[in-house]
């Protein structure tokens, strides 16, 4: 065990502040220590994605990061994304288009979108493929996730237009 | 009384069966807020993890535990020699054997539970695996299971007499130490006379390789045990909670209940969550010794290396036929490889599942088929990756027994199968194997499908494109994958289908409350087949309240009644059964409500929607909203208050769902890789309950088809390590190598099911699988190609290209 580093975050908008040792993973310390389980754990080896998070504004998958590394970051999980009140228009889309089976992905899935769209608000259909290849879902086969993050795009885009 | 909205209006106001209603579970999930069993913290929970073997044959001749118990958070390691004691270093299997819970005396397969660590968190749980010292003498290593049937090396001593002798199996005699059993079914001797007499036979060996289900979220459990009330809380990622409640009870000794098993949130199953696994017995003696609530979650290399592979099958057949394509024969055997413990999932009298499926969508007169089990050191498992009891192996066989067939008669693949079929007006039908197939329309089937694929252009295309890669104008050879499959699930039939001795019924229990609204339970489990959503669908329809106010619950065996869990197809064949009984319950008993209610005989109503009308006077009508209100708060003469209603569904016969697939492709022979142009898939699977979530599984299963025909598989080197634990060798398809699929459907309804449905979650997976694979076998075929084996990895398919010379 080896001495234990002071570390900042800002989770979701809320400022935590605690002593972790420098081993410890970045989606530990969101599941067990601040209880935000949206992020799952499918792999641990950064090739599934389900436990993607956004940290300063990229796109991050938090079972390979120690949370030493995020010292001082920004970090967003699907729960700083939308909730009952205020749903993302892609969290509406996923349930619209059965952009989702058994959800162990959906988390990561819809928070590493979220970023995609920011990036690249009119996306094709090979961009969105290409772009979420680092999320991977075993149940829908992506076809539905694809027609989802498709239709979260024109609901954006429709949203921007009318509001300029 | 006078209706303000229309009959239709009152039909959709249910999103009864038939409508893509949306899906009630996914506010939560896609949300964050699912509940699965890692997200489960209790007071003062402890975590528990493995000492695993390096080695994957090995006596191990010391276990120190003494530095990992000086490790800070450390609070206790088992061993086998702490679980002995309590009768519990062994348990037994699905399948009729025994497996050890930790490692005693020996090792059988690398990566096999040696010692369980508990500790205070994930971290120190490691730290003292870490500590933990185990010294290992290693043993010859079998990987092959040829080879371990003629070694002199006993993998299972305990199943060795003393004197050498070799005692009988759960499934009779073994004909070596390293046998488990032979099975078999049909007519051995007018099946080999039959091919020896045959005008053309076609014989081909293939091997369905390992793979495993690998759903995103692995195994997990957290034991709770309340030394105070004397109950154990068991939670975990169990695809049939009541059955893991009496298997706990019985290996335990706890009675069953004093324990409660708690399906939460399951994040996909495909058959790795039907087992019993270590994990689950380690942390209950955990929790008992610590008195403290301990959880276990694999990582992903312990999913892939121990827990549930699937397939593993050396099949040889034999098919033969007149030189008009009629076929007159089957013959099949299989070495099936087992691994070090025969713990494979199937129902106890079928311990090679469902392979004698293996006729198919055929009208084969004559067949036999045999299998022998065998151990070698590899993890046990076997389970049915997305499919019913080895159902999958068994449609990959007599589809490519069928294109070697094609390729023997010369004969076009399409239309060797269309002779072939059974025809419409033999349903119900006797398999030469046994089955009796309740009903199956596969002309019909197949003709929409090749219509609507265009299947004689497809052929045009590539022979022109045959001749465009002799004449050096393309590099690219185009493939036409077909497979028509016929499944088996909904298993089972009391009379034969058990596993441990435990029924495969299913169930149902409804509660209507007094404001219309509903709860119903079952013994299922979903792992994101949407049972909340469809279930609700078939009750709205039953019972004539909208879906929107029934709630749907399983997997907490203290409230759900027992049933034997979600595989295999099996929860709309029998849970779904078995809620339109209950739900038919609920309807007779409203009726009599509803008579009183109107002043009229009981036979004088009847059921219309979401009401019962008087006959010939549908103005005089109560709803069910109605009936529900005064089934509680109005004294009946004769009638009970309120409106429950429970049904245990023993099914009379399997279903039968079937469907045609066509695959286009394109192969590049410079370099491997396969694009898939185009997949049609047709599936019937009986009546439809949520066409959405239909098409959902399709593209779901046909994604892990996909996987396992081009590239997933669990391999292993001759020292037995495992060369696929980790996501970078194990191939899962992201977005980026998946294409769309068109899907399509008819509707043969299943006679003995009470709303004629035959599921469909797995239909995709079974036929996908030989489509994908005819599909780069026949871009190859004429050059020569008659087999070779999956998965047709871009390296495989490069070899093939190689070996035919088309490098050259």
């Amino acid at each position: 065990m080896s001495k234990k580093m002071h570390i900042k975050l800002n989770v979701n908008g809320k400022d935590e502040e605690f002593l972790a040792e420098p081993r410890e993973l970045l989606i530990y310390t969101l599941r067990e220590r601040l209880n935000i389980t949206g992020p799952h754990i499918g792999c641990e080896t950064s090739h599934c994605g389900a436990c993607t998070v956004t940290i300063n504004g990229k796109s991050v998958k938090s079972c390979t990061m120690f949370v030493a590394q995020a010292d001082g970051a920004e970090v967003t999980t699907i729960e700083g994304i939308g909730g009952p009140d205020d749903l993302h228009p892609l969290q509406e889309a996923f349930k619209e288009h059965h952009g989702l089976q058994c959800g162990y992905c959906t988390p990561g899935m819809i928070t590493r979108a979220t970023k995609l769209l920011e990036e690249n608000p009119n996306p094709t259909e090979e961009e969105i493929r290409f772009g979420m290849a680092g999320n991977i879902c075993r149940c829908t086969g992506y076809q539905n996730i694809v027609k989802s993050i498709q239709a979260a795009a024109a609901e954006m885009n429709a949203a921007k237009e009318a509001a300029e | 009384m006078k209706d303000d909205i229309s009959r239709e209006e009152r039909v959709d106001n249910l999103k009864g069966m038939g409508c893509s209603r949306k899906r009630v579970e996914d506010a939560r999930f896609t949300q964050g807020k699912g509940n699965y069993v890692d997200d489960i913290k209790l007071d003062g929970m402890l975590f528990g993890d493995f000492v695993r073997s390096p080695y994957a044959h090995a006596r191990i001749k010391n276990i120190d535990t003494a530095a990992a118990l000086e490790v800070p958070g450390v609070l206790a390691v088992l061993t086998a020699a702490d679980l002995e004691p309590l009768g519990l270093h062994w348990m037994p299997t699905l399948a009729g054997d025994k497996q050890m819970v930790l490692a005693d005396g020996k090792v059988l397969f690398q990566g096999q539970e040696v010692a369980y660590v508990v500790a205070e968190d994930r971290y120190a749980t490691a730290d003292g695996i870490e500590a933990v010292e185990v010294e290992y003498e290693e043993l010859p290593v079998i990987v092959n299971p040829f080879e371990a049937l003629k070694s002199d090396v006993v993998l299972r001593e305990d199943l060795v007499g003393e004197d050498g002798s070799i005692p009988d199996g759960a499934h009779g005699p073994r004909k070596h130490p390293n046998h488990i059993f032979t099975w078999d079914a049909g007519d051995k001797g007018t099946t080999e006379e039959v091919i020896a007499n045959a005008e053309v036979v076609a014989s081909e060996s293939m091997y369905y390789h390992r793979t495993h289900p690998c759903p995103l979220e692995t195994c997990g459990c957290v034991a709770s045990m309340d030394k105070v009330n004397g109950k154990l809380t068991l939670w975990g990622t169990f695809q049939a909670p009541h059955a893991i409640r009496t298997v706990v009870s019985l290996i335990s000794g706890i009675e069953e209940h004093n324990i409660r098993v708690i399906s939460p949130d399951i994040g996909g199953g495909f058959g790795n969550k039907v087992g019993a696994y270590p994990g689950y017995v380690c942390s209950v003696v955990a929790s008992i010794v610590t008195g403290k609530p301990v959880k276990w979650i694999e990582d992903r290399m312990d999913n892939l290396m121990t827990t549930a592979f699937a397939r593993d099958y050396h099949m040889t057949g034999k098919i033969s036929a007149t030189k008009d394509g009629k076929i007159t024969g089957l013959h099949c055997h299989v070495t099936a490889d087992h691994g070090g413990f025969d713990a494979c999932a199937d129902p106890t009298k079928f311990p090679a599942g469902f392979m004698n499926i293996c006729t198919g969508s055929y009208d084969i007169p004559t067949a036999y088929l045999e299998v022998d089990g065998v151990y070698t050191n590899k993890a046990p498992g076997g389970v049915s990756y997305r499919c019913s009891f080895r159902v999958t192996e068994a449609v990959y066989f007599i589809e490519r027994m069928i294109e070697v067939l094609a390729i023997e008669l010369n004969m076009d693949a399409a239309e060797l199968r269309r002779i072939n079929f059974i025809k419409k007006e033999q349903f119900p039908y006797t398999a030469a194997l046994g089955w009796e197939y309740d009903s199956g329309d596969y002309h019909t089937a197949w003709d929409k499908a090749l219509k609507t694929v265009d299947y004689d252009g497809l052929r045009a295309e590539q022979a022109q494109r045959v001749e465009d890669f002799k004449a050096g104008k393309t590099r690219k050879l185009m493939g036409i994958g077909l497979s028509f499959f016929t499944e088996i699930v909904g298993a089972g039939p009391v009379k034969n289908c058990d596993i441990l001795g435990l029924g495969m019924f299913d169930s149902c229990e409804i509660r209507i409350h007094p404001t219309g609204s509903a709860i119903a339970r079952l013994g299922t489990i979903s792992q994101g087949q949407g049972h909340a959503t469809t279930f609700a669908q078939i009750l709205a329809s039953e019972i004539g309240l909208p879906a929107d106010s029934i709630t749907i619950e399983e997997g907490d065996t203290d409230t759900a009644p027992y049933g034997l869990g979600t595989y295999g197809s099996r929860s709309t064949p029998v849970a779904g059964a078995a809620t339109a009984m209950a739900g038919r319950k609920i309807r007779a008993k409203a009726q009599m409500i509803a008579a009183y209610l109107l002043e009229v005989h009981d036979n004088d109503v009847e059921f219309d929607v979401d009401r019962f009308v008087v006959k010939g006077a549908p103005e005089k009508f109560k709803t069910m909203k109605e009936i529900a209100f005064a089934a509680y708060n109005q004294a009946i003469p004769g009638i009970e208050p309120g409106l429950e209603a429970v049904s245990y569904y023993d099914p009379p016969n399997m279903t039968y769902p079937f469907g045609a697939y066509v695959c286009v492709m394109d192969i590049d022979v410079d370099t491997g890789v396969p694009e898939i142009r185009r997949f049609y898939a047709l599936d019937d699977c009986g009546t439809r309950i949520n066409p959405m979530i239909i098409e959902g599984q399709v593209h779901g299963g046909l994604t892990e088809a996909l996987a396992v025909a081009l590239g997933q598989e669990i391999a292993y080197d001759d020292m037995g390590n495992v060369k696929t634990g980790t996501l970078m060798d194990f191939f899962l398809p992201t977005a980026w190598e998946v294409p769309n699929y068109e899907t399509d459907y008819t509707v043969t309804p299943s006679p003995h099911h009470p709303i004629g449905a035959k599921g469909v979650g797995e239909s995709p997976h079974v036929g996908g699988v030989p489509c994908f694979s005819n599909a780069v076998q026949d871009a190859f075929r004429p050059f020569g190609n008659r087999h070779t084996n999956m998965p047709h990895d871009h390296w495989r398919i490069w070899r093939t290209a190689n070996e035919l010379g088309l490098h050259d």
